[in-house]
């Protein structure tokens, strides 16, 4: 089961790429918490999580073909 | 109803079907508070200003410098030292003498917030910090108004349209909806810090002012409950839908009064001089993080706290528990009604300097009554 991860703003800073793909990932959750083990800086950023655009508050289950992507806030102006 | 010169003005877009004499009519009638008048700012206030936005707010408090006119065009290099507002004042009124600019060269604060909103239709948000940021989506709420919100960082940026009800959905959402809690500084710098490509603040506040006209004039869609992100480098844009939560709901203060009693620099950097929070600073914090709270009574002192978990150590008996006492997470103390706490914090501080502890203002007291007002 393939899925699709966005980044942006300094999310991409951290990963250094903007896009990509992983498999073997079932939810929202474990792919939190797979990506601070592969990218422990993240850990410490507050970010908005998007199930195909649609912004998630709990966790959810991901499916063949989804694209999940990370937004931080920005401040400037 | 135009003078001749008022339709030659507008003519362009009065030429346009969808708009006409009628869009244009709503415009001149519009009020619109467009906060901060840097990056986001200018642009916008150029263009609602030539568009025929009958009043303009400008709320800034800061005057312009050389690092600005990068991005901040509506100001000259013989601006520089100069108020924004009086300059931006100027300008657009040279641009267009038929419109009422009003300026305020102040800072947008909890105790002015919601006098300076509730005079206009729609805001306008282009200031660069947190603080601001919830502060005005949090008088919005409360004030029922529109709010564009744009933002931008090094080359990329974010636009969206909150608190504004989808019409075939009624859902309505706001900032904290999208992002509940401010980031830790060091992980959300300013473009003071990590810079921002000239034209970008240029395309985000010109789709800001969009969106205003958009709304004001009831043309297209807009975008209501959504935030669009851009990136300049690959010229890309990736939408996000926003949901209405619990969670924003607990978060903003429930009235005026509360709203002028939250310290949003304290809840956005967490670290203010301020060692005693507001019970309204209390529940956001119990909401976002995980939060050690300690109770000071005595034991079996009335009333009994059952709503969140809280560890009981008498305020005699602190010292000796001390030792054992976790100071990663925040830590807030709390009494009866705010005193016997300050003591204990003082405690706190003085074994654990550099712990992020906090005395329950008004204590357990205040906190029950603020708490049943917001259920009864």
């Amino acid at each position: 089961m393939e899925i699709t991860i966005l980044v942006f703003g300094q999310i991409k800073e951290i990963t250094g790429i903007a896009a990509w793909q992983i498999s073997g990932i079932k939810s929202t959750e474990e792919l939190a918490a797979k990506l601070v083990m592969q990218f422990p800086e993240l850990a410490l950023m507050k970010y908005a999580m998007a199930v195909n655009k649609i912004l998630i508050q709990t966790d959810t289950e991901l499916n063949e073909n989804d694209t999940v992507a990370l937004l931080p806030p920005f401040s400037g102006g | 109803m135009y003078s001749e010169n008022t339709n030659q003005r507008y003519q362009r877009q009065i030429l346009l079907k969808e708009f006409g004499e009628a869009a244009q009519n709503k415009l001149g009638q519009a009020k619109v508070l467009v906060i901060g008048a840097g990056g986001l700012g200018c642009p916008a206030l150029q263009y609602l200003a030539a568009a025929g936005v009958g009043t303009i707010g400008i709320i800034d408090f800061d005057t312009i410098d050389l690092s600005n006119l990068q991005r901040q065009v509506l100001y000259s290099t013989h601006d520089i030292g100069k108020s924004k507002v009086d300059t931006a004042i100027l300008k657009l009124k040279a641009l267009n003498p038929e419109i009422q600019v009003n300026g305020f060269p102040i800072r947008i604060t909890n105790q002015n917030a919601l006098e300076l909103v509730r005079n206009y239709d729609l805001v306008i948000d282009g200031t660069d910090n947190f603080p601001t940021r919830y502060l005005i989506n949090d008088a919005c709420v409360l004030l029922n108004k529109p709010l564009v919100y744009g933002a931008v960082l090094r080359f990329e940026g974010q636009v969206g349209v909150l608190n504004l009800a989808d019409p075939i959905t009624n859902i309505k959402t706001n900032y904290r909806d999208l992002f509940p809690e401010p980031p830790d500084a060091s992980s959300a710098p300013s473009c003071h810090e990590v810079g921002v490509l000239g034209v970008l603040p240029g395309i985000i506040g010109l789709m800001q002012a969009t969106e205003a006209i958009k709304i004001i004039t009831g043309i297209g869609k807009p975008l209501y409950n959504k935030i669009v992100s851009y990136n300049a480098l690959e010229n890309t844009f990736y939408d996000f839908q926003i949901s209405s939560t619990q969670k924003s709901r607990k978060l903003i203060p429930f009235d005026e009064l509360s709203f002028s009693n939250f310290n949003y620099e304290w809840f956005c950097n967490g670290s203010s001089n301020a060692p005693e929070i507001s019970v309204e600073e209390f529940d956001a914090l119990r909401v976002s993080e995980l939060i050690t709270i300690i109770d000071v009574r005595e034991k079996g002192e009335l009333p009994t706290v059952l709503e969140f978990p809280c560890k009981n150590l008498p305020l005699g008996e602190l010292e000796t528990f001390l030792p054992t006492l976790n100071t990663v997470n925040k830590i807030v103390l709390f009494c009866k009604s705010g005193s016997r706490s300050v003591k204990a914090l003082k405690i706190v501080k003085a074994k654990f300097p550099h712990s992020e502890a906090f005395s329950l203002a008004g204590g357990i007291e205040a906190w029950k009554k603020y708490n049943f007002k917001m259920t009864s």
